[in-house]
């Protein structure tokens, strides 16, 4: 389990993933020694993973950003897994989820304008398996997006 | 700017682990590690990295419920939108707000310890914020994320 300081460096590191061991031990009062363990250990039990950049789609062209609901036929056994498949192969999803709720599947996808979006999901979505139905949300801005957790 | 291949060769990398050192990452594309830090400096000048984001295991620092809430507002009109942003925002359980068009006006990331955790933080944190009309849950179940069209 975690004890307060794994958790003070999880945020400090949360905050900024670039902060170093000098820095934090600046921030922290702890030795470089003593937070190189830490993080050691952090790693090893697979909590503290690796990080990621973040990509701004639009300012590399793909202005429009959807969210796709999707309910699946369930009365095929497989449909999960051939949909997750298929849905894979489209380059512009950029984010598979499965849920338990009213639906069952949400795709993040990413398109240059909205022609662009119109013949992806005509010629790349629609021609997915196993869709029993699909509703759009259409991302208007971004509020939040950090994705920190309360530590 | 407009990408070139190595561009988004870097990108690709640098999404799947940022991680790694700029002669890691310059070794591994063939380029000097100098050469490599001006263009990961010129993706970030332009804005297409726009930040790094630490992958911790949600689960296993206790927060073992995720869910994905559609909002629908009930007295549009009467609250104001950047009211409503800012509040729901400040909530230390809600990850992700995103302003939607549809079915729901906004979509909510929220992560909590289990299910009756995230129950209080519906009942106490959000159902109570003046304007939230429809809610609907879905609890995430599986994820992951695609490298994109890069």
């Amino acid at each position: 389990m975690l004890d307060d300081v794994d958790r003070r460096l999880l945020r400090l590191l949360q905050a900024d993933p670039t902060r170093g061991v000098p820095d934090l031990a600046d921030a922290t009062g702890l030795t470089p020694a003593r937070i190189t363990r830490r993080l050691d250990r952090l790693r090893e039990d697979r909590i503290l993973k690796s990080s990621h950049a973040v990509i701004n789609w639009a300012a590399l062209g793909y202005a429009v950003s959807v969210s796709l609901r999707i309910t699946l036929d369930k009365t095929v056994s497989r449909a999960f897994d051939e949909f997750i498949t298929a849905a894979r192969q489209v380059p512009e999803v950029i984010e598979i989820q499965t849920f338990l709720g009213r639906i069952d599947v949400r795709l993040s996808l990413i398109a240059k304008d909205l022609p662009d979006y119109q013949r992806i999901y005509r010629e790349q979505v629609l021609t997915l398996p196993h869709i029993a139905d699909i509703e759009a949300l259409m991302t208007v801005a971004s509020v939040k997006s950090d994705e920190s957790l309360p530590l | 700017m407009t990408p070139d291949d190595l561009d988004f060769a870097i990108l690709r990398a640098l999404s799947a682990n940022a991680d790694q050192s700029t002669k890691q990452l310059g070794q591994k594309l063939g380029l000097s590690q100098p050469a490599t830090w001006r263009r990961i400096k010129r993706l970030q000048d332009a804005g297409v990295i726009a930040g790094r984001r630490l992958e911790l295991d949600a689960e296993k620092v206790g927060f073992g419920v995720t869910v994905f809430l559609g909002v629908k507002l009930a007295t549009k009109g009467r609250v104001s939108l950047e009211d409503f942003e800012r509040a729901i925002g400040a909530i230390p359980e809600v990850q992700t707000v995103d302003h939607v068009l549809g079915l729901y006006d906004y979509r909510l990331r929220v992560v909590a310890r289990d299910l009756a955790d995230f129950e209080r933080v519906l009942r106490r944190r959000i159902m109570t914020m003046p304007g939230v009309g429809d809610v609907e849950a879905n609890v995430l179940l599986s994820e992951e994320r695609r490298p994109g069209p890069i």
